[in-house]
């Protein structure tokens, strides 16, 4: 690999919806990230990404979201992730 | 008011037929997502963070009364309640459902909207003057030849494979009001001996290497317009780089080769395409012209507006801000602002658009604009009926009397929503506004721009903003550049970086220094931010936004 190794989950967008999915140990997609399979060790995780981006028919654009291991599950590693698990950090309007 | 032809409405219909087949298509897994991502964006639907968005083009920012009505209920039938309305006069939905877009664009159809070209490497929606049509200071209106681009522009044979995307923007006033030195190519409508005519800029745009645009023709005459830009596009097809994304766009062919190389090509496409014309480009105009003349307005008194605002101080402030000359004295050009402090900037509800509509029929010909800085337009407004409508706007939580204020912000998506983006705009903007609101100091400051952008992709115009604020990602933290000086008017500039950035939490204290640093140094209540900044040159205004930063590090 030439980037080096960060660990994390699989992350996705549900295909038909559009909102952000994750994908568990028994590589199903789920909607929460602490529910998610924790990846550290790369060749797995390789396997997992190749796994979820043959996926094509339920998912779209499937990458492997740095993640660290807390005590409830997988945790964001990145503010983006973290945006990416919770839905925008603004209130929105008119709801 | 313009409508579009049964040609534009069956290719419009059979466009959404086509996608909603390739959706179908891509549902039951016999197209792959690397096959149908082009064909999603050729359609405006992008994939963000949280979901897909699907962007419409509202060309030239004209919009009617019942189109408006109809993005309320689209908003409500298949999104959240509510659309972005963007710089570039395009609404953005935020929340659509891929199996549901093929019903929102039929949707779109019914009141002749599309999304086409509203991404991808096309000739995209050329933006206007919102207030074309209707100002006072008004050449001619940029509109009929908006029109006569996206006709010529549509489907291009010649241009299917464009290096890049292709922004044009046309300004019909004396004053910029759609930053054209900011686009691919810039139009301004002057006229010289009686004549109408171009002024023609190219090679602007902002992003990673942001340019103004640099005159390739002092006098373009009217009649010349689309074999020239024909010209223009042909000569940045066959010369533009292919081979870095990021040096594709035809700023950096016309920065490469210099403006006189540039124009020596464009010169030597445009005879022969000139002849190929044969006028037929010149009978279509005259008919948009005729389509575009300005509504029948009927004389109306305005003695009872200049009452009406000796007796009620808040009319008279929303009208200082809101109310701008109309080309007939009894009538006014009204900004409504859809930055009410603490709001999402540029966003509306579907209940706002709904009310939105309502007042444009009843006291706006039906008719709606969209500005570039992401407001809401009624171009035709009696004087007479402006207290009424103020009165609506109040109800209805329309009538924020801040345009061309602090709190009047461009603001793009960012990380809230943007899948390239390095860090949030939103929450910045919001409490930017909020901020200076509740100190008070908003009008005392008086004309200000900010604009804030996510990203180096430069959406919400950063660089033209009097103060620019751009957000990135510092070692997985977010982090803001600002920059001074920018202007997107007809004196454009480009905003010069401060200095470090600052964190998300430092904004809002370096702008209030920043900004009572200026209150301190300029001359009268009538030298803006940007006066001053000119006057004094940057350095007192980086003292004042890095002064606390220098003492902790002194410490
Ligand atoms: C959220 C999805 C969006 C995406 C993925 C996106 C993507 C981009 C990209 C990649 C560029 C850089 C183009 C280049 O330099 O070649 C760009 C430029 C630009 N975008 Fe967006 N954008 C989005 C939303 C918006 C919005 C909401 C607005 C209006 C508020 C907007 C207006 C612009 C403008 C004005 C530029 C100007 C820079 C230029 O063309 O020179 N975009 N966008
Ligand atoms: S500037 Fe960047 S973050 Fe903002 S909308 Fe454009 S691409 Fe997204």
């Amino acid at each position: 690999m030439s980037k080096k190794f960060t660990p994390g989950v699989i992350s996705a967008n549900d295909l038909r919806e559009g909102h952000v999915v994750y994908m568990n140990d028994a590589g199903q997609w789920v909607l929460r990230l602490k529910d998610a399979a924790f990846l550290d060790d790369p060749v797995i995780a390789e396997m997992w990404l190749n796994i979820a981006n043959a996926q094509t028919e339920k998912v779209v654009g499937a990458y492997l979201a740095p993640a660290t291991l807390g005590p409830n599950g997988p945790e964001p590693a990145h503010f983006r992730e973290a945006f990416r698990a919770t839905g925008p950090s603004i209130e929105l309007p008119g709801i | 008011m313009f409508q579009p032809s049964d040609f534009d409405s069956a290719a419009i219909r059979a466009r959404a037929a086509q996608f909603r087949s390739q959706v179908a298509r891509r549902l039951d897994g016999s197209l792959t997502e690397d096959e149908f991502k082009p064909l999603r964006l050729m359609n405006g639907l992008y994939l963000q963070l949280h979901a897909y968005m699907l962007r419409v083009a509202i060309p030239y920012g004209t919009i009617s009364a019942r189109q408006m009505r109809q993005l309320a209920k689209i908003a409500d039938a298949w999104d959240r309640g509510y659309g972005h309305f963007t710089t570039r006069q395009n609404i953005q939905f935020n929340w659509p459902k891929l199996v549901d877009v093929p019903d929102m664009i039929d949707a779109l159809a019914d009141v002749g909207m599309h999304a086409i070209q509203t991404s991808g490497n096309a000739i995209r929606n050329t933006t206007t003057d919102a207030f074309a049509g209707a100002s006072a200071d008004e050449i001619a209106d940029p509109r009929p030849y908006a029109e006569l681009i996206r006709q010529w522009s549509t489907d291009h044979p010649e241009f299917q494979f464009l290096p890049r995307k292709f922004k044009i923007a046309i300004n019909g006033a004396r004053a910029d009001r759609a930053a054209i030195r900011a686009h691919d190519v810039g139009l301004q409508l002057v006229e010289r001996d009686g004549e109408i005519g171009f002024q023609v800029f190219v090679g602007g745009g902002l992003g990673r290497t942001p340019m103004i645009g640099k005159e390739l023709r002092d006098f373009l005459p009217a009649s010349d317009l689309l074999p020239y830009l024909e010209s223009i596009v042909a000569a940045w097809n066959l010369a533009g780089r292919r081979d870095n994304k990021y040096k594709a766009r035809i700023k950096i062919t016309v920065h490469e080769l210099g403006i006189e190389a540039f124009s020596d090509l464009v010169e030597a496409e445009f005879p022969a395409r000139r002849a190929a014309f044969k006028g037929a480009d010149q009978a279509i105009l005259a008919d948009l012209k005729a389509q575009f003349a300005p509504p029948a307005l009927p004389s109306r008194e305005s003695a009872s507006f200049e009452t009406a605002l000796n007796v009620d101080a808040l009319l008279r402030d929303w009208a200082a801000r809101s109310v701008s000359p109309h080309h007939n004295p009894d009538y006014a050009v009204v900004t409504i602002s859809l930055k009410e402090h603490g709001a999402p900037p540029g966003d509306a509800t579907s209940d706002q658009m709904r009310l939105l509509a309502d007042l444009a029929e009843r006291y706006g010909q039906s008719e709606l604009r969209i500005s570039h800085e992401q407001n809401v337009i009624l171009p035709h407004v009696a004087k007479a009926d402006l207290p009424a409508l103020f009165e609506s706007l109040r109800k209805g939580g329309l009538a924020t009397a801040n345009i061309g204020l602090t709190s009047d912000i461009i603001a793009c998506p960012g990380m809230d929503y943007c899948a390239l983006a390095t860090a949030r705009s939103i929450p910045l903007a919001q409490q930017i506004a909020t901020h200076f609101r509740d100190l008070g100091l908003e009008s005392e400051i008086g004309t200000l721009k900010i604009k804030i952008s996510g990203c180096i992709n430069a959406c919400g115009h950063h660089h033209l903003g009097h103060i620019g604020i751009l957000g990135l990602d510092r070692a997985g933290v977010e982090n803001y550049q600002i920059t001074l000086g920018g202007d997107a008017t007809e004196t454009m500039a480009l905003g010069e970086r401060a200095g470090p950035g600052f964190a998300y939490t430092e904004v809002i204290p370096a702008l209030e220094r920043l900004l009572r640093a200026y209150l301190d140094l300029r001359q009268s209540q009538s030298e803006s931010f940007l006066d001053a900044l000119r006057r004094l040159g940057p350095e007192p205004f980086k003292d004042a936004l890095y002064q606390e930063a220098q003492r902790h590090a002194a410490q």
